[in-house]
């Protein structure tokens, strides 16, 4: 089957998922990424690369973080962005989502970011939108969230380099998790030989081994000699049922400490894609402590965004 | 067609360029061979200011048809544009685009005191009102054809005439 992001010259017509991206399409949106955190540093922060686009950032599910650096990037690259809190808007009065995509195309959209709770939406709008059109997902239900991806892969290439003989530890709600699905997907299309999820049997999907990656339920083990560690927020909206005792019990058994990180290499970086629970996942002391990354990730997503959308309306 | 010796051609432009420059000249080269010809001039000339290159790729007038397919590379400004005499370095100028490129992007620096031009080889054809203030040679080059600077692994330069990519 045709992968419904790629046009038929193998270019990127919209980003749905990292799953199947050739590499060198991922390598080349980080290393565009790279040129854009010089842009960023400079007295004008903008190029004119999306001048005379609409941007429509399409957020039925509330986002701060995900919503602002997308408008960011869009604003940096020169576009109008035109943000939309669905959630309390046109589908609260019954209309569907095709017919929302439709009245805004009508009022000529170039793109749309969505973010919507149910998986699959940003693919129903992708396949339904005119050839001009690009779609970028920013996150559907348990499916994915490919800008969150790259911008991890593009923090850990930042600091780390080389992803050939690198080992990433993803801790915590893989279970409910687009993040870790979206980072697990990039770091194998990089080819980094060892990715271990850990967390609690309820917390990890079944035959999550089948994306390539090891199982640890202890942490302690898990976290062993490991370069990346990458914190999931414990995801207290989306759990149903007794998934979990308590968030104390959870933050015994698998919340990041110092004593814990010790246990990694001692240069490892830790990540995290928030918003965080200081206290349930991570810690404040390692959360603010010098291993963390967790601040230049939010940075470095502007840049990976304006990449993400600038190679987009160019295709 | 007979090309001119690309390594003439740079001490020629070197000799121009020397009675127009001062310590606080800007040289910044558009990548990749306006930059490889900025670096050697930058040497000979024993400019005081480091140079700066640019990468034009977020400012071209065609990217609506030709998108963002090669790898960009940062541009670097290692210096304070405003009230400077800058120099943009190419290796061949032609139409003029990518130097009103360059331009644009110099003045999202700061303000510039003067821009000047330099080229090592004029081809004319200009579709935008873009002169060079320094030139090596001037040539002739066919419609359709693509000249360009090409450098050896030793730094030499030669000139290298192939047939352009049809637009996308």
């Amino acid at each position: 089957m045709r992968n419904p992001q790629l046009n038929g010259d193998g270019t990127l017509q919209h980003l749905l998922t990292i799953e199947g991206l050739p590499r060198e399409v991922v390598v080349h949106i980080l290393d565009t990424a790279a040129s854009f955190i010089g842009v960023t540093e400079r007295e004008v922060k903008k190029v004119p690369l999306l001048r005379g686009k609409s941007v429509f950032n399409l957020f039925f599910e509330p986002s701060t973080r995900t919503r602002t650096t997308f408008e960011i990037a869009a604003k940096r690259l020169s576009a109008d962005v035109i943000n939309l809190n669905i959630a309390a808007s046109s589908s609260t009065k019954g209309e569907t989502l095709l017919d929302t995509v439709d009245n805004l195309s009508a009022m000529h959209a170039d793109m749309f970011v969505v973010r919507h709770s149910s998986s699959g939406a940003a693919h129903l709008i992708a396949s339904h939108v005119a050839s001009h059109v690009h779609v970028i997902n920013a996150g559907d239900g348990r499916h994915a969230h490919p800008t969150q991806g790259l911008l991890d892969i593009y923090t850990i290439r930042h600091y780390k380099k080389d992803f050939a003989r690198l080992s990433v530890a993803i801790v915590g709600d893989v279970l409910h998790s687009r993040v870790a699905r979206s980072l697990i997907h990039a770091l194998t299309t990089l080819g980094a030989p060892d990715v271990r999820v850990i967390g609690p049997r309820t917390l990890l999907p079944t035959g999550v081994e089948q994306l390539g990656v090891s199982v640890h339920h202890d942490m302690r083990e898990g976290l062993a000699g490991c370069d990346v560690v990458m914190m999931l927020r414990l995801q207290n909206e989306r759990m149903k049922g007794p998934l979990l005792p308590s968030a104390q019990e959870f933050f015994k058994s698998y919340g990041l400490t110092s004593a814990k990180l010790a246990l990694a290499k001692p240069d490892a970086i830790v990540m995290h894609p928030g918003p965080m629970n200081r206290g349930v996942e991570i810690d404040s002391s390692v959360a603010d402590g010098p291993h963390s990354v967790i601040l230049p990730q939010v940075t470095f997503g502007i840049a990976v965004r304006m990449a993400v959308m600038s190679i987009l309306a160019g295709n | 067609m007979n090309l001119p010796d690309a390594e003439a051609l740079c001490k020629e432009l070197a000799s121009k360029l020397r009675a127009g420059v001062s310590e606080s000249t800007g040289l910044v080269g558009i990548r990749t061979g306006g930059a490889w010809l900025a670096e050697r001039l930058h040497r000979e000339l024993g400019l005081a200011t480091p140079m700066g290159s640019l990468d034009i790729s977020f400012y071209r007038d065609d990217f609506d048809s030709a998108g963002l397919r090669h790898q960009v590379k940062p541009s670097q400004i290692p210096f304070d544009v405003n009230g400077r005499h800058i120099v943009v370095v190419d290796d061949v100028l032609y139409t003029g685009r990518t130097v009103r490129a360059a331009m644009n992007e110099l003045f999202d620096y700061g303000r510039p005191g003067k821009i000047e031009l330099a080229a090592l080889v004029d081809r004319g054809e200009r579709q935008l009102p873009i002169a060079a203030q320094y030139v090596g040679a001037t040539l002739s080059v066919p419609a359709g054809k693509l000249l360009r600077l090409a450098r050896d692994e030793r730094g030499k330069f030669s000139l290298r005439l192939s047939d352009a990519k049809p637009a996308a």
